[in-house]
């Protein structure tokens, strides 16, 4: 839950989501992760701790991977923003998704959407990454139900399948 | 059955890694939870806590500052029933009235359309306590110098008794005695709690929610409405974890959203952060367990008694039987001649501590898998050795008296787990370099097994009931209660039943958790779901077969065209076909419940794990650097699915024994952010390797065990052993954290005491 908005006035912000514009009409110091979920209904980015901790809600903004609760949404006044919702748009999933249905890298899959995003960012850097660069790149990404073995898999497996391309 | 042994043309369904069900909703997004779900004209409802553990309410206020009369306010006034949580007992009230008996106990419930003023109003609402004495540990509680519950403290005892082991021991060579503990364990499910609640005049209430019992919640609100069971509706939305934690506790949640609901006219939302559903909810129970072995000199337990004592927190819960399955499984998988297993649940001024996956096993494992290695030192032998001569074989009886009667060969499995591990050659290594090294090398075992099922006479009771149903198009949907929240419990059920039927996964669905249409399956705990449900789902699933077959529309053998075929036939004809399942209690499951003596479950899954850890003795810190699991868990009917719950286990086990703290201030959780409370990331873990031995089980569907608890038991006490191995100091108590270890080391660590944390 965010701060008490009192005393604070609503202003339009825009920016594009997933390859939209969208002009939204909320408190600017407003959390990201709110303005995404409340307003655009995108509801497929999560809270997990509300804190920068665990990641559930990292999305990525002009190429760069955060956590959306830590942002205002100020911040991202003319951003382009990325979610899970801007995966598999066209009904096919992404080679990266399809790896982890495979190797069992969702559980009770409240992690998924941060954990793949962070995933996908990971590969955009480093197409083919080692079990070490995984283990690195996905460490501020929190998954409680698969002990991430799954999750590494996944990734290694979608890099072998060239999902970075 | 022979039916279903005909058809078989296709490949078989059970036993592969078919796609997860509800997957793809997961990896894109769609699957919805409880807080993406948004009610038109709803407003969102938050709680005020008691900020001590125990008094007397004086009297209550509202603050200046904030416009009230814009909010929906529900105190205990407005329960229209029983104020109470329905569950063993109905001592756990609903909403404080006159008196509270912890920190974070629900006083009263606002309400309003604007999220964002919550939290303000909350903070605005005052109470004047006047404190009552309080007390925080099990000593204090077993003193009786306060009395907070009951007549003595004592939410429930057992006693269970097998031989005469009072003649033990002046005939023993050694006797081994010391009292291990272990901490309270945050379930820490990504997802927070929370419910939304509609009431209808008319309907009566409906709630939503991230949870693990339906039922459970339903006859919560039944007692708190008074309403007749058709007037209460809970529907399970995707839950996003679960371990125990939401068994229980969204009965509570649920409650107060329809209260809310129920004053304001409209639906109401609750979603706890992250702050609150740590401090609040329940947690993985405190223990203290005294173990005391006669031992002969080859290395034989003679008899013991242990003392297994649990914190249950304010109000009794589910501690009877979290205490109950702590107490079965202290002795472990062995063979015991004589034992006197005494159990205790009492209670302190905390929030009421719950379920979290293994239930009272991993508390008492975790003492006596410590313990076997004491006695294998008192002894003169090996770790591997001691567990050698005293591993339960086929045709013995367990601590309550049950035989053996699967061909379990725990030798074989522990020499299995040893070579996997490498595990004679690691120790030699490591004993060689330790000495020069300042970064110590360990490795450590622990054998184990776990009970699947509820206890004893528990399933009877239940009494379990589930449907399949058949539509025109031949497809096929499952009705339980039984809830997914990660394990795999959608697919796995899905699996069984297109395996019985020979048709494709594809064409079988399963219903979404609501109580208007699924029957009661029994909650969704205690590693029953594949074991006892998928084995009713089977038999539910037969039973559509048998009645096509009988109507004369498909013969023994069929194609899955000929099925669909049948099913469309059917349809027009007589409207869909629903076959309904209940359990049955098999002929060779006889429990004494008086006594505690007989057959304490109908399968137990069977563990070696090894653990190897580094300690630096710079930092004090300890990594876990390989971990071999190697389990008998019957068959194993979804390979990935059942590795994920291995894995996941055994990472929620490494936090248990080495970073999950919760620290405690009069009775209140003072760390319940993810900043302060450390669960592994995805840097902490070590290769986590799993492996199986498929004995199969007579009573599980395809002769599958439960499998879901069984990976906790097993990390702590290996992982601790393995310390124990890397240092030669002893550690009792988890959660180890570098001070503990800091703590117990001499200044200059060359010459290391011997003992820590316990005594002996
Ligand atoms: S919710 Fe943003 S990091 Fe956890
Ligand atoms: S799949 Fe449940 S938290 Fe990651």
């Amino acid at each position: 839950m965010s701060e008490s908005p009192e005393g604070q006035a609503k202003s339009d912000i825009s920016f594009t989501v997933n390859g939209k514009l969208e002009t939204v009409h909320v408190y600017p110091m407003e959390r990201l992760l709110d303005v995404l979920r409340h307003e655009l209904r995108l509801t497929g980015t999560k809270e997990g701790c509300g804190e920068g901790e665990c990641g559930s809600c990292s999305v990525l903004v002009d190429g760069t991977l955060v956590n959306s609760c830590l942002i205002p949404a100020l911040q991202a006044e003319g951003a382009k923003i990325v979610t899970i919702e801007g995966l598999a748009s066209d009904g096919r999933l992404e080679l990266l998704q399809q790896s982890f249905l495979d190797c069992g890298a969702a559980q009770c899959g409240i992690c998924t959407p941060g954990m793949i995003l962070a995933s996908l960012h990971l590969l955009e850097k480093t197409p083919e990454p080692t079990l070490e660069e995984i283990r690195e790149g996905l460490s501020g990404n929190l998954c409680r139900c698969t002990g991430y073995m799954q999750i590494f898999e996944a990734v290694a497996e979608a890099g072998r399948r060239g999902a970075a391309t | 059955m022979a039916k279903a042994a005909i058809r078989m043309k296709n490949a078989p369904i059970v036993g592969t890694s078919v796609p997860r069900m509800e997957g793809r909703g997961k990896v894109t997004g769609q699957a919805r939870y409880v807080d993406d779900m948004v009610l038109p004209g709803m407003l969102y409802g938050a709680t005020v806590r008691s900020r001590i553990p125990r008094a007397k309410i004086k009297q209550i206020s509202f603050g200046p500052g904030i416009r009230w009369n814009e909010f929906v306010i529900v105190s205990a006034k407005d329960i229209p029933g029983k104020n109470c949580i329905a569950l063993i007992e109905d001592d756990q009230p609903c909403l404080a009235d006159g008196i509270v008996n912890h920190p974070e106990e629900p006083l009263l419930l606002l309400a309003h359309p604007d999220r964002h003023l919550l939290p303000k109003a909350v903070a605005a609402v005052s109470v004047e306590y006047d404190p009552l004495p309080a007390i925080f540990s099990l000593e204090e509680s077993e003193s009786l110098e306060q009395i907070i519950w009951g007549a003595d403290n004592t939410f429930k005892s057992y006693l269970i008794e097998k031989g005469d082991v009072d003649c033990v021991w002046q005939n023993a060579d050694h006797i081994v005695e010391a009292e291990y503990t272990t901490g309270a364990q945050e379930q820490l499910y990504i997802e927070n709690n929370g419910m939304i609640a509609a009431f209808d005049p008319e309907q009566g209430i409906t709630v939503w929610g991230s949870l693990q019992c339906p039922y459970y919640i339903h006859k919560a609100l039944m007692k708190l409405f008074a309403f007749a069971a058709d007037r209460v509706r809970v529907v399970q939305m995707e839950t996003g974890g679960a371990f125990g934690g939401k068994e229980e506790y969204p009965s509570m949640i649920a409650a107060h959203a329809a209260l809310l609901a129920r004053k304001a006219g409209k639906p109401v939302k609750i979603i706890y952060d992250r702050l609150e559903d740590m401090a609040a909810t329940t947690k993985r129970h405190p223990s203290r367990t005294r173990l005391r072995t006669a031992v002969s000199k080859d290395g034989r337990i003679l008899g013991g008694e242990i003392d297994f004592t649990i914190d249950g927190g304010a109000y009794k819960t589910l501690s009877p039987v979290v205490l109950s399955r702590g107490a079965i499984h202290s002795g472990g998988p062995y063979y015991w001649p004589s034992v006197r297993i005494r159990a205790k649940a009492v209670a302190t001024n905390a929030p009421p501590h719950g379920a979290f996956r293994g239930f009272g096993a991993p508390q008492s494992l975790f003492a006596l898998e410590r313990h076997m290695d004491r006695i294998a030192q008192a002894v003169g032998l090996s770790p591997v050795e001691i567990r050698r001569r005293n591993f339960l074989k086929p045709g013995q009886t367990t601590t309550t008296g049950q035989t053996i009667n699967e061909e379990i060969d725990l030798d074989k499995l522990l020499s299995r787990a040893l070579e996997l591990s490498d595990y004679h050659a690691k120790k030699e290594n490591f004993a060689r370099r330790n000495d020069q090294a300042s970064r110590k090398k360990g490795v450590g075992i622990a054998s184990f097994l776990h009970g699947a099922g509820f206890t004893g006479s528990g399933e009877r009771f239940l009494g379990s009931v589930v449907g399949v149903e058949a539509s025109a198009n031949g497809s096929l949907r499952i009705l339980v209660s039984s809830t997914e929240f990660g394990q795999g419990t959608n697919t796995v059920l899905c699996q069984i039943v297109a395996e019985a039927l020979g048709i494709a996964y594809e064409d079988v669905s399963i219903a979404q958790p609501d109580t208007d249409e699924v029957p009661n399956s029994g909650p969704t705990v205690a590693s029953r779901t594949v074991m006892v449900v998928g084995k009713l789902v089977q038999s539910a699933a037969l039973g559509v077969l048998k009645t096509l077959t009988a109507s004369g529309l498909l013969s023994d053998s069929y194609s899955p065209e000929e099925f669909r075929a049948a099913c469309r036939a059917y349809t027009r004809k007589h409207g869909k076909i629903r076959s309904l399942a209940e359990y049955e209690q098999p002929e060779d499951i006889v429990w004494d419940e008086e006594k505690y003596r007989g057959s304490a479950y109908a399968a137990f899954a069977w563990a070696v794990y090894v653990a190897e850890v580094t300690v630096d003795l710079a930092t004090y810190s300890v990594t876990v650097d390989d971990f071999v699991a190697l389990q008998e868990v019957g068959k194993v009917l979804h390979p990935v699915l059942a590795k994920g719950q291995i894995v996941g286990g055994v990472a929620q086990g490494i936090g248990f024994a080495l970073y999950e703290k919760v620290v405690w201030e009069e009775g209140r959780m003072q760390n319940g952010q993810m900043t302060n409370y450390i669960m592994p990331t995805s840097a902490d873990l070590p290769p986590i390797r799993v492996y199986f031995e498929e004995l199969g089980n007579v009573h599980g569907a395809y002769g599958a065990k439960g499998i879901g608890e069984l990976p906790m038991d097993g990390p702590a006490p290996a992982i601790i052993n393995a310390v124990e191995d890397a240092l030669h100091v002893s550690f009792h108590s988890i959660p180890l954290l570098p001070e503990d270890i800091f703590a117990a080391l001499p200044e200059s660590s060359a010459e290391p005491v011997r003992e820590a944390g316990g005594r002996e």
